[in-house]
């Protein structure tokens, strides 16, 4: 009984075959949001014409990418924002698959069509409390933010902010997908979003900022004050299937796919 | 002979190593807490943690003040039980004395499907259906309210408070109901003054760990509830929890930061309350003395 026992055990591990043979490859990709539509559409591409690989595509925001890149849980890391100097020391290197606006959203209910970079930062500092005061309805300011995890935040934080402080009473969305859910609920609501979530998004409109709106044009001549570019981060350089990938993202077939999901192809 | 104590042994062998696993368990998640978060500690001062009213991790300089996040949960938490409290003794009462044997048996079963379904489906009702009625019934610039998370919070916990009353009902033995019914109470009488006093310590064993549930609920409160780490001044205030804000923010703290540190010191003050009012309930389940 045991022997027979024994036999079967060592015939069933013995009969395995490795898992992992030298043509079938798999990466995992993490973190940003905003990136996140154009690393899942490149990586179902790529997997339909490399059967053997296997790219798994996660959220998460841009700084939890990060930090598991950092430890080794992902092989990519998405990002909106650029690489902090820590980061960059732990020798970690980007590259640049996209460029993106952040822009700031309203629901479409919102009669004002138009804000200064100013009067933005003061709306998100709480300093103006009232659509009233910037030519909207007598209806109190909602201020929606992204939890710290999100790279639009940061984005946000250095492009619009300056580094101020957004006030502590926004409500905190930690994604792109939930600020657009939000806003388009909201008739009070202001947020800001990646360019890339407006095609789809219905309820809510984006401002002019500084008289630009945003659009693909005005993201690649620089007259929207808001706009940055995404990466794909990897630790060292990229080597087998994350090299591959990435440069197919910044490929012509890749960038194609950039623009489909609304985002602006690299200059 | 030597067969049975044998067997006896053989028993014990089997069963305690499961039976200490759990027990290692809590011990091990204990220690790592613990082990993570009372390094904050030796970089910011208690005073600055536990006192201080601003939460703003990642800003320069970075301030890691609780009291927002505390009195959210305990906000959040409290109008919970306001709600759940009420209807769920009024339920237990109803049925453990007045219910009929079937009503009884299909009201457990919706109660019990109810305590199954998961949190981040209440969590995803409350945000689509909740928080949009809240905000138009009350005419507020957002549904997203600590009064949202009370609502969903006790639908959550009903559950518990009423089938665990319900049982300390039940327990109450029959002889005392019987004898007030003999000297002349009447049926709601008896009820009011003799078996809930009676089941009064499962009762409050009921509420108590229906509290703890409450508090450290992260979901479904961490849909509606705004996610701004502010002091309520209303039941209309936005509020951010803390166990929000572990599960928002623990993405991407970087292993060993002061923000990872001040994360886990938030775990271990959910851990303590969660133990001191998990040993208040048993206490009172077992009837001791406190």
């Amino acid at each position: 009984m045991a022997v027979l026992l024994v036999v079967m055990t060592s015939a069933i591990l013995l009969s395995r075959t490795p898992t992992t043979t030298s043509t079938a490859r798999s990466i995992k990709v993490k973190g940003s949001t905003t990136v996140l539509p154009i690393a899942q559409a490149a990586a179902e591409a790529w997997m339909e014409a490399h059967p053997r690989d296997s790219i798994i595509v996660e959220g998460g925001g841009s700084g939890v990418g990060i930090a598991a890149l950092i430890d080794g849980t992902c092989d990519i890391a998405n990002s909106s924002r650029t690489l902090k100097e820590e980061e960059k020391q732990k020798g970690l290197i980007s590259h640049e698959i996209a460029l993106d606006a952040v822009c700031v959203v309203v629901h479409q209910s919102n009669p004002v069509g138009e804000l200064t970079l100013e009067q933005v930062r003061r709306i998100f500092k709480g300093e103006i409390t009232n659509w009233s005061e910037v030519g909207g309805p007598n209806l109190e300011i909602v201020v929606y933010t992204r939890e710290s995890t999100s790279g639009t935040y940061e984005t946000f934080e250095s492009k619009v902010m300056a580094r101020e402080n957004i006030t502590l009473r926004a409500l905190t969305k930690s994604s792109n997908g939930e600020m657009v859910q939000a806003i388009s609920g909201n008739p009070n609501g202001i947020g800001y979003v990646g360019i890339g979530y407006l095609a789809q998004a219905r309820g809510v409109k984006a401002l002019k900022i500084n008289g630009v709106t945003p659009t693909p044009e005005t993201v690649r001549n620089g007259t929207y004050p808001i706009s940055r570019f995404l990466y794909m981060i990897t630790k060292g350089q990229p080597e087998g299937l994350a090299k591959d990938f990435i440069d197919f993202v910044r490929s012509p077939e890749g960038q194609k796919i950039v623009e489909e999901q609304g985002f602006v192809r690299l200059p | 002979m030597k067969e049975k104590i044998r067997l006896k042994l053989s028993g014990k062998i089997l069963t305690f190593p499961p039976a200490s696993v759990s027990i290692l368990a809590v011990f091990f998640i204990f220690i790592f807490v613990f082990s993570q978060g009372l390094p904050l500690f030796s970089k910011i001062s208690p005073f600055n943690f536990f006192f201080n009213s601003t939460w703003r991790p990642t800003a320069t300089p970075p301030s890691f003040g609780i009291v927002p996040l505390f009195l959210g949960s305990l906000l959040v938490t409290s109008l919970a039980l306001l709600i759940s409290v009420p209807l769920g003794l009024l339920g237990a009462i109803y049925i453990a004395e007045i219910a009929n044997p079937k009503i009884k048996e299909q009201i457990k079963l919706t109660v019990e499907v109810l305590s199954g379904i998961p949190s981040v489906v209440y969590g995803f009702f409350g945000l689509r259906v909740l928080v949009p009625l809240v905000q138009k019934t009350f005419g507020l610039p957002t549904g997203e309210t600590a009064l949202t998370g009370g609502i969903v919070l006790s639908i959550m916990i009903l559950p518990t408070i009423l089938s665990l009353s319900e049982e300390a009902i039940s327990s109450v033995p029959v002889e005392y109901k019987e004898a007030s019914l003999a000297i002349g109470a009447t049926k709601w009488r008896t009820i009011r003054s003799v078996t809930i006093p009676a089941a009064a310590s499962g009762i409050t064993a009921a509420i108590i760990l229906g509290l703890g549930r409450a508090f450290g609920e992260t979901i479904a409160v961490m849909m509606v509830t705004g996610g701004a780490p502010i002091i309520p001044t209303s039941i209309f205030s936005p509020v951010r929890t803390m166990t929000q804000t572990i599960a928002a923010e623990m993405g991407e703290a970087v292993f060993g930061s002061t923000h990872y540190n001040a994360l886990f010191a938030l775990g271990i003050v959910l851990f303590t309350v969660n133990l001191i009012l998990n040993l208040l309930a048993i206490r009172l389940i077992k009837k001791k003395k406190w």
